[in-house]
């Protein structure tokens, strides 16, 4: 599906179908150097249990148009824009790594656009190693590699795709290897800089959190950290899973998604 | 400087794909002999049908067994996705089918396998999708044969029979200019020797059946998906860009993105064309994929000692294969072979057609069969088999001469490759 926001077109994944107004809207949001197809394995579920699903990509990725936007807040006006032209009241909002970033200051500064939140990968600060940072700059493959490699847990460097004949890790690295020069930096520059602070205390709407127990790029501390802060949470663990949560392990997140979301 | 931690090549090889059974423990992967799969209720029946959940429904269109190879090889290979198929011509099939319509166009190399020249050729033609065929080696060729109906470049990574190397980066540039994807039959390199994708290839396929599984017991193929190809930034792609009726209006790109051209091939290709590999192949040909980097380091060991005897040996006038300095593609070869540039090889008898002949009569550990990439030393002569209803004059417009041997180089000790090759070079001389 296209809208257009400030004239510019941004595409959302819907899961195959049009976007039921009557059932509740679902805002997924991608993180680094993605796109909405991290979502693959959610969508399309969603929307035939309940909910109207929207798979954002974000400004410069995957098939929207449009500048990058350099800081969290930025990106979050601007998914909060989005909610309004979307036109569909408050959304259940996703967000996955930067994309959770974005959702909690969704959340904190625009109250009124969010129903419930849920955080996957997520933390208060998201320092990146200074290598990945420069490759990124440099649009070096190794950029991507190091992503990848960082991004799932021990098992998904194996096997385990419930999705018979794909293979996660070339998933991951492809995925970002697609990305325009300089999206990549862009993204890790902004999670780089973003410092939380004490926005956790401020959500008002209900909050679900997803940690996965062999996450690298936002270890299980990083989020107990910013878990502390929420006034109230409901904390989910993920056994054996990465950063890369809902392809890790997509049928537990559909699990899991849709409980959180009724 | 800090590099990603990835499983290394061997260890892929005998693992990606696989974790123990967690219900047996079986550390060998199973083979699930089924043709169907129970489903837990009737919603969760119809999230598969309805590609809501991932799943095995029927094992036309997967399978357990056929799924830990599909992951090896894409692993093999670096591509986000593989499907695997009843033979290397089903994977050809699947892949043109997938990406391509009546009206449609291809570039193809001109020198590649036999097989896939006579569904170019003959049979696609039927279904309205036609092809230029052009000299590999030539790119002005490459670009000049592409029209607007063209949808995909095909080429082998090595020719036959020449064994032409194709330089996949130059080829690739030409197709992603022109917006169009480089399709690869690599089934004479395999991942260990060249990995097509990281050198700019889109799709890569392979007869599995031959180096890969490397016994010759059982048939299978297979169509890599690389990942890396844009199928939306044109509207030349409506199988994968557009929605698709038989899953509700579903656009593949839309909702798998780099994922689309995997998801397509079996959700509808597999469903509604069936060439599915069996659960029994597949398990063999595991077999094979779990000692690829062992096999392929021996089989290009003993090719390099028996180039050296043939080389030596004054009953063959020629040798052709790209280690070989006199070929064409010796120094590409060094660039994008470093690993060596695979066991098949063609070398002339002194003597033409009758002393090719004497040659093929004559060996005695050499199989004289018509496959190549087996564990065993293979051996034909073209003129007197395969193209025998050929005149000479043909036989050279196919790039056949009367004297051409074609040896595909086992893992025999090479020893005895050599002995019994001079004892038939010794009898092809005695007419």
């Amino acid at each position: 599906m296209e809208v257009k926001l400030q004239e510019v077109t941004v595409n959302l994944a819907t899961g195959g179908v049009k976007v039921d107004k009557s059932q509740p809207p679902v805002l997924l949001v991608h993180g680094a150097g993605m796109d909405r197809t991290v979502w693959s394995q959610q969508t399309r579920y969603l929307a035939h249990h309940g909910f109207a699903p929207m798979a954002v990509d974000l400004p410069g990725h995957g098939r929207s148009e449009g500048e990058l936007l350099s800081t969290i807040s930025e990106m979050a006006d601007w998914v909060a824009d989005l909610i309004h032209e979307l036109d569909t009241g408050p959304v259940r909002l996703v967000g996955h790594s930067m994309g959770s970033l974005i959702s909690l200051e969704v959340a904190a500064r625009h109250t009124d656009a969010v129903e419930r939140l849920i955080l996957m990968g997520a933390a208060a600060a998201m320092p990146v190693h200074p290598e990945l940072l420069g490759a990124a700059q440099r649009n070096e493959i190794l950029a991507p590699q190091l992503m990848t490699a960082w991004a799932h847990g021990a098992r998904a460097h194996v096997a385990g795709n419930p999705t018979p004949g794909l293979w996660m890790r070339s998933g991951c690295q492809a995925l970002l290897e697609r990305a325009a020069d300089g999206v990549i930096h862009n993204d890790l520059a902004a999670c780089n800089s973003y410092d939380a602070g004490d926005i956790a205390g401020r959500i008002t709407c209900p909050v679900t959190v997803i940690v996965g127990s062999e996450d690298k790029m936002t270890p299980p501390k990083a989020t107990a950290q910013l878990v502390a802060g929420f006034q109230e949470v409901d904390l989910r663990h993920l056994e054996g899973v990465g950063h890369m949560m809902m392809i890790e392990a997509p049928d537990r997140i559909r699990e899991m998604m849709l409980s959180a979301l009724r | 400087m800090v590099e990603p931690d990835y499983l290394k090549f061997d260890t892929l090889s005998l693992h990606a794909g696989q974790e123990p059974d967690p219900t047996t423990g079986s550390r060998g992967v199973p083979i699930y002999q089924t043709t169907s799969y129970s489903f837990v209720d009737t919603e969760q029946a119809a999230g598969l049908f309805n590609l809501e959940q991932p799943g095995h429904i029927y094992s036309r269109i997967s399978n357990p067994t056929v799924a830990v190879l599909e992951e090896r090889l894409a692993a093999l290979e670096g591509g986000v996705g593989a499907v695997c198929t009843a033979s290397g011509m089903a994977a050809f099939h699947l892949a043109c089918a997938t990406i391509m319509s009546a009206g449609n166009h291809v570039v193809a190399s001109r020198n590649i396998y036999g097989g896939s020249h006579n569904m170019l050729n003959l049979t696609m033609p039927r279904f309205g999708i036609t092809t230029t065929f052009v000299d590999p080696r030539d790119h002005d060729a490459w670009r000049s044969a592409i029209t607007p109906e063209t949808r995909v470049l095909f080429a082998e990574t090595l020719g036959n029979p020449g064994i032409e190397v194709l330089d996949v980066p130059a080829v690739a540039e030409i197709a992603h200019e022109h917006g169009l994807p480089l399709m690869l039959d690599a089934t004479f390199t395999t991942p260990y020797l060249m990995k097509p994708i990281e050198l700019g290839a889109d799709i890569v396929m392979h007869s599995v059946t031959k180096f890969l599984g490397g016994h010759g017991i059982a048939l299978g193929g297979v169509v890599v998906d690389g990942g890396r190809f844009d199928w939306a930034a044109s509207d030349k792609f409506p199988t994968l860009s557009e929605p698709y009726d038989g899953y509700h209006g579903i656009s593949f790109v839309e909702e798998y993105g780099h994922q689309a051209l995997s998801m397509r091939a079996r959700a509808e290709g597999l469903r509604d064309f069936g060439a599915a590999m069996s659960p029994a192949n597949a398990f063999h040909l595991l077999q094979g994929v779990e000692t690829l980097p062992l096999r392929m380091k021996r089989h290009v060991e003993n090719t390099t000692t028996v180039i050296e005897f043939l080389e030596a040996n004054d009953a063959v006038p020629w040798v052709s294969h790209p280690s070989v300095s006199s070929h064409p593609d010796h120094e590409l070869s060094k660039e994008l072979l470093p690993k060596g540039a695979g066991a098949i090889l063609s070398f002339g008898v002194t003597g033409g057609r009758e002393a090719g002949r004497r040659f093929i009569e004559n060996v005695q550990l050499a199989s004289h069969v018509a496959n190549v990439g087996d564990a065993k030393t293979l051996v034909i002569h073209p003129a007197s088999t395969t193209h025998q209803q050929l005149s000479a004059e043909d036989l050279t417009a196919a790039g056949v001469s009367e004297d051409l041997i074609r040896l595909s180089v086992g893992l025999e000790d090479p020893e005895d490759i050599i002995a019994d090759l001079a004892r038939a070079l010794r009898a092809s001389q005695k007419g």
